[in-house]
């Protein structure tokens, strides 16, 4: 082999390095904003608000309600899927308990069954008592709960992710 | 006239090369006697191409947005013209794809067509089929109605089980930490750009390698699959004894897949599409979920498997059979292909049919499930002839205290603890109370819900149920 053809080679060799690194170059420039669309759910800041769900004497002692209120961070384009739905129990006077509508097994939504006493999931018959304890059914935890206060006379639930149930997870 | 068109066609065939290219490809010589069951691989092929078509008229009519799609839906099911057929087209579409997917997929077991040399056939072939699960499970949840919201709460329950990233997951599915403007925008965009860009892409391959590899030759008990001759050997087959594939083969798959176009068709003139559930409103709780009928075997087994099972189950399940699935061809890949020879693959695919269907029989019957709608016995249905306020308030309250959405008696209630028609035969006062105050298995204990008086008009009314 002649110094020459060499030199040919090793130019070959650097121009097809050259164009492979500018065109990968090119491909990771525009993944970023790509992969950003597509992970963007983890890429957004987590966000919790207290929202006013009732006046402190909507609710009587002893009674489980039910409550709607608005997500976290709505869009505007969201629509009736901006909302939520959660069990609130007033034990006493000053205290409230505020249970998420999923049950614990796969999420389906569980109603309260007010002459019962009882909260029923249509899904797979996962049953829990007032207290959101398990009373039947498949459900590995009972109820999970939101954080309630009681402010200026209005009581408020703070918004909280979709339950999940994962192994070793337990009600808050 | 006819000379200009010839003179037009033969130079787009030269420039394009038809003739010389595609031509011999329809042409390929394929083995004889590959008959009926080698139907079903274009079958799919062909509904899939009805589903993009049906799928592109949709989307015309279709707002993928979490706030209009509901009303869209609507729209498109009562006042666009065809709109009806066009669903169900869509839904009918989808159902025979998987439903053919499947028969498709036993067929090539059976016959053991995944040996050498078409592991890679086999494998593009699961990835097609993973992709066609997909499609119908996102497709379900555009429809966007209550259903479609919590049926996405529930994969994302799901995939939450996952140790570890199980909440990134869910909060990748559902587009943020809850149901909301993000969610139905992404299942849009999965079930309309990218899985069938990705199914686009493997059915390519899929094909390209059946021209590749070739059709497998029906197989005869006694002749073995060798790596190192098998090429040879079928190379000189199709010489000697080779037919063309057009037309010779390809007219069965061409009537077989009209006849299923015309009878999904049928289908969607005759039933319509599944109808909507309510709105897409998560705060609306009333609301039952129940998943399309090829998700059905799913949500089964949830309800049925060991409860203690579940979480490493919901991982390992699909983990495991999809690594099975993957590894079928390389488990083993020569030898013996007659089905009559290896019953061992019959007697899996008859366990593996028998446990599906039978998840998806019960699964539509749903007795775990309480019957919410159930109506409170009539007086006319119990036992007792002349019954005293006891056993009336007792009827009321076996209603009220929700004992009838699981317990049966007569045609009323329902199905997930013991028919209590003649229960009072079985159990005594006493022994009724005990069951009753402590529950048991799937049964809540009421022993701090009743009051006492509640309590003996209940067992008043169960014992005189003899």
């Amino acid at each position: 082999m002649n110094e020459e053809s060499e030199k040919e080679i090793s130019r070959r060799k650097f121009f097809v390095r050259l164009s492979l690194g500018v065109a990968g170059l090119g491909a990771a420039a525009a993944a970023i904003p790509v992969v950003s669309a597509l992970i963007a759910p983890l890429l957004e800041k987590k966000n919790q608000q207290w929202r006013t769900v009732g006046k402190l004497d909507d609710f009587q002692t002893g009674t489980t309600n039910f409550v709607t209120f608005i997500n976290a961070d709505p869009k505007p384009y969201a629509g009736v899927t901006a909302k939520s739905a959660a069990w609130l129990r007033r034990t006493d006077q000053k205290n409230f308990i505020a249970f998420a509508a999923n049950c614990t097994h796969l999420g389906c939504p569980v109603r309260w069954e007010k002459e019962a006493h009882l909260f029923m999931c249509p899904c797979h018959g996962g049953v829990y008592y007032a207290d959101g304890t398990v009373a039947g059914g498949p459900p590995p935890f009972p109820l999970t709960k939101y954080q309630v206060r009681v402010f200026n006379n209005e009581v408020q639930i703070k918004t909280a992710p979709v339950p999940i149930t994962h192994i070793g997870s337990k009600s808050v | 006239m006819r000379k200009t068109l010839n003179k037009i066609w033969n130079w787009v065939d030269d420039r394009t090369g038809i003739t010389e290219n595609v031509v011999p490809i329809m042409k390929h010589p394929v083995p004889p006697k590959a008959t009926w069951a080698y139907v079903f691989g274009s079958a799919v092929l062909f509904c899939f191409i009805l589903q993009v078509i049906t799928g592109i008229a949709l989307s015309l009519l279709y707002q993928p947005s979490s706030k209009d799609a509901y009303q869209s839906l609507i729209f498109i099911t009562n006042t666009a013209k065809f709109g009806n057929v066009l669903r169900g087209i869509h839904y009918y579409g989808a159902s025979a794809m998987i439903i053919l997917v499947g028969i498709h997929m036993i067929r090539v077991y059976l016959t053991a067509s995944y040996k050498f040399p078409r592991e890679m056939n086999w494998i593009s072939g699961v990835i097609l089929l993973l992709c066609t699960i997909f499609m119908g499970f996102t497709g379900q949840l555009l429809r966007w109605d209550s259903n479609g919201v919590w049926s996405s709460v529930v994969a994302a329950e799901q995939l939450g089980r996952t140790p570890f990233i199980g909440k990134y997951l869910a909060r990748f599915l559902l587009g943020g930490d809850t149901i909301g403007a993000q969610s139905l925008s992404r299942f849009y965009s999965y079930h309309v750009f990218m899985v069938p860009a990705m199914i686009f892409i493997f059915v390519g391959i899929h094909l390209y390698l059946v021209i590749r590899n070739g059709i497998s030759e029906p197989p005869k008990a006694g002749r073995l699959i060798d790596p190192k001759t098998y090429r040879v050997w079928y190379k000189n087959m199709l010489k000697e004894k080779g037919v063309p594939f057009w037309p010779n083969a390809a007219w069965r798959d061409t009537l077989f897949s009209a006849i299923i176009i015309i009878c999904i068709i049928g289908a969607a003139v005759i039933f319509g599409p599944p109808a909507l559930s309510g709105k897409p409103d998560p705060a609306v709780l009333t609301t039952s979920p129940t998943p399309d009928w090829y998700m059905v075997p799913f949500f089964a087994l949830f309800a049925l498997m060991p409860h203690k099972i579940e979480s490493v189950s919901m991982l390992l399940g699909p983990v495991l059979t999809v690594v099975i699935l993957f590894s079928i061809p390389f488990i083993s890949n020569r030898g013996e292909r007659s089905p009559i020879k290896r019953p061992w693959a019959i007697y899996g695919v008859i366990c593996v049919t028998v446990f599906v269907i039978s998840l998806l029989v019960v699964g539509l019957k749903a007795p775990w499930s309480p019957h919410f709608n159930t109506k409170q016995l009539p007086l006319s249905a119990i036992k007792s002839t002349n019954p005293d306020s006891t056993i009336v308030q007792g009827v009321h309250l076996f209603y009220a205290k929700g004992c009838e959405y699981c317990h049966k008696i007569n045609r009323y209630g329902g199905l997930d603890g013991p028919d209590l028609t003649t229960i009072g035969r079985r159990l005594s006062i006493q022994e009724l109370k005990v069951r009753i105050v402590n529950g048991g298995k799937n049964m809540p204990a009421y022993g701090g819900i009743l009051t006492k008086e509640e309590m003996n008009n209940i067992v008043a009314f169960l014992a005189s149920q003899n």
